[in-house]
């Protein structure tokens, strides 16, 4: 039920699900041309840059996802709601879980609508269609791990305000990371050193590696990992923050 | 509060000291440039080696020029927001009511974005040199960089402003963004005019913020180009945003805000 309605809430306004769903297609679209010359570098792995800039959207849609699941969260303190969930028998991880439906449902139609733009504009997945449905699955995925981090954030911080200023450290730790160009043609050290110890790479660079690559298991195995560890320790930190705040109501 | 410059002087002062109390406003738009400068020009430094990249200032240069523009035009349009929260909490109303020039009004917010941006723009400026940027360019080079990144910051304040008074909701928040997001991002961002392709080379072209981005990057190279067609632009913007904002300014008045 705490699912429905967070699905629910999440489509019945367009002013949040829109943004997410719009905002990296933009994005997507100016630097796939942009960048287009990045092809042109000794090395560069595919001809095609839109290919290679795809999967970042999906990372850029579960920090909206994130954002939206943590403001979501943070609202439902702020009016007392959890307070009133909080005398029911709902366990704290089935309160997350559910908290997370709105956050899971739209990173879901961002991952299709992600692929589906991609694929209309010419993007080959080298791993065909087992591969591609393998990308919507790592998607929903790192979506529902980023979800998660948002929740904590908003257990901890308590307000919508607080999610929200946490978003420029996320989008920044999206920055450092192998979106732009393959790690091996970052020319900076000290930047290639924090990409090389940045997970966002990695779940980047499995996502890509299926459209471009084909089936590269230690890419896939590292993404995979990466995922379900940033989902692990997301909900650790989020349950262990929602009993403190428990206790505090 | 006589003049317009009072008006515009006190309402200046109202709005930084709410920036200062309340780090949660100032820090995310310091940070975004911040941000971007070093995943552009940390990360895509390789690109100066793309056959035909003609800029000689080095890529952390190259970038700082776009980062400039980025933070003054941003810097402008978050100010757009604070205009939009004055009129949903009411004291747009209050000061529409007690000031005896309204023209100050825009005055004052245009001062409070201006003072604002200088803040970023220094810490910008040390995290460019500590990144070892060069500099080509002279003190009169350098000086005509950061009057355009001004003349950009008022554009982006005017264009903001309008927008604020015409919706007087926060919720306007996006329409200021996202258009001045996508003309900036349909300019030469990554790589020099020559090297875009397709449709975007067509539309950065015809993009008025490409004319002040390339003689920015003149300016810092040291060879200016551009210089009377960026300057052109740019007045011819901040006039058109200027009635833009004032028009907005007499929609807000005739509804009594």
């Amino acid at each position: 039920m705490i699912a429905r309605r967070s699905i629910v809430r999440t489509m019945r306004q367009p002013g949040v699900f829109i943004p997410p769903l719009s905002f990296p297609l933009m994005l997507m679209a100016v630097n796939s041309n942009g960048l287009r010359a990045a092809t042109h570098l000794p090395g560069f792995p595919t001809h095609s840059f839109l290919a290679f800039f795809l999967p970042f959207s999906f990372l850029q849609g579960a920090l909206f996802a994130s954002g939206i699941a943590g403001t979501d969260l943070a609202r439902d303190i702020d009016t007392g709601f959890l307070n009133r969930l909080a005398l029911t028998p709902v366990r704290g991880s089935a309160l997350l879980l559910g908290q997370i439906g709105g956050a899971l449902g739209l990173g879901a139609i961002q991952a299709c609508l992600y692929l589906g733009v991609g694929l209309a504009a010419g993007v080959h997945i080298d791993a065909g269609v087992p591969g591609a449905v393998l990308i919507l699955v790592l998607a929903i995925l790192i979506a529902i791990g980023f979800g998660t981090l948002g929740l904590w954030i908003a257990l901890r911080t308590g307000s919508g305000e607080g999610v929200q200023s946490q978003f420029p450290l996320l989008f920044f730790v999206l920055f450092i990371s192998s979106m732009n160009l393959p790690r091996n043609l970052i020319e900076v050290r000290w930047f290639r050193d924090l990409a090389t110890l940045n997970p966002v790479s990695y779940l980047i660079e499995a996502l890509r590696s299926l459209v471009i690559v084909g089936w590269d298991v230690q890419a896939l195995l590292l993404g995979f990992g990466f995922a379900f560890g940033l989902i692990a320790l997301s909900m650790t930190l989020a349950v262990s923050q929602l009993k403190v705040r428990m206790t505090r109501t | 509060m006589k003049g317009r410059l009072d008006v515009a002087v006190a309402l200046a002062y109202r709005q930084l000291t709410i920036l200062v109390k309340n780090p949660s406003l100032f820090i995310p738009p310091m940070l975004f440039p911040l941000m971007n400068f070093i995943a552009f020009a940390g990360g895509l430094s390789r690109l100066r080696h793309v056959p035909g990249f003609d800029f000689h200032g080095g890529y952390t240069a190259f970038q700082f020029v776009f980062v400039l523009l980025q933070s003054a035009v941003f810097g402008g349009v978050f100010a757009g927001f604070g205009i939009a929260r004055d009129f949903e909490r009411g004291f747009a109303r209050r000061l529409l009511v007690s000031a005896p020039q309204r023209g100050g009004i825009i005055l004052g917010y245009a001062i409070a974005a201006f003072v604002r941006w200088l803040m970023i723009v220094v810490l910008l400026t040390i995290v460019a040199l500590i990144e070892g940027m060069q500099i080509g360019g002279d003190g009169v080079d350098l000086f005509g960089l950061f009057l355009l990144a001004a003349f950009a910051n008022q554009i982006g304040l005017l264009w903001a402003c309008g927008i604020a008074m015409r919706f007087r909701s926060v919720q306007s928040g996006p329409l200021m963004q996202t258009p001045v997001f996508m003309a900036l991002f349909l300019a030469p961002v990554y790589v020099p005019l020559d090297l875009l392709r397709g449709w975007t080379h067509s539309v950065a072209r015809l993009n008025p913020l490409t004319f002040l981005l390339e003689a920015g990057r003149g300016f810092i190279e040291g060879e200016p180009t551009h210089v009377e067609a960026a300057f052109a632009v740019a007045a011819c913007l901040l006039a058109v945003f200027g009635v833009w904002a004032l028009r907005g300014l007499r929609a807000a008045e005739r509804v009594g805000a």
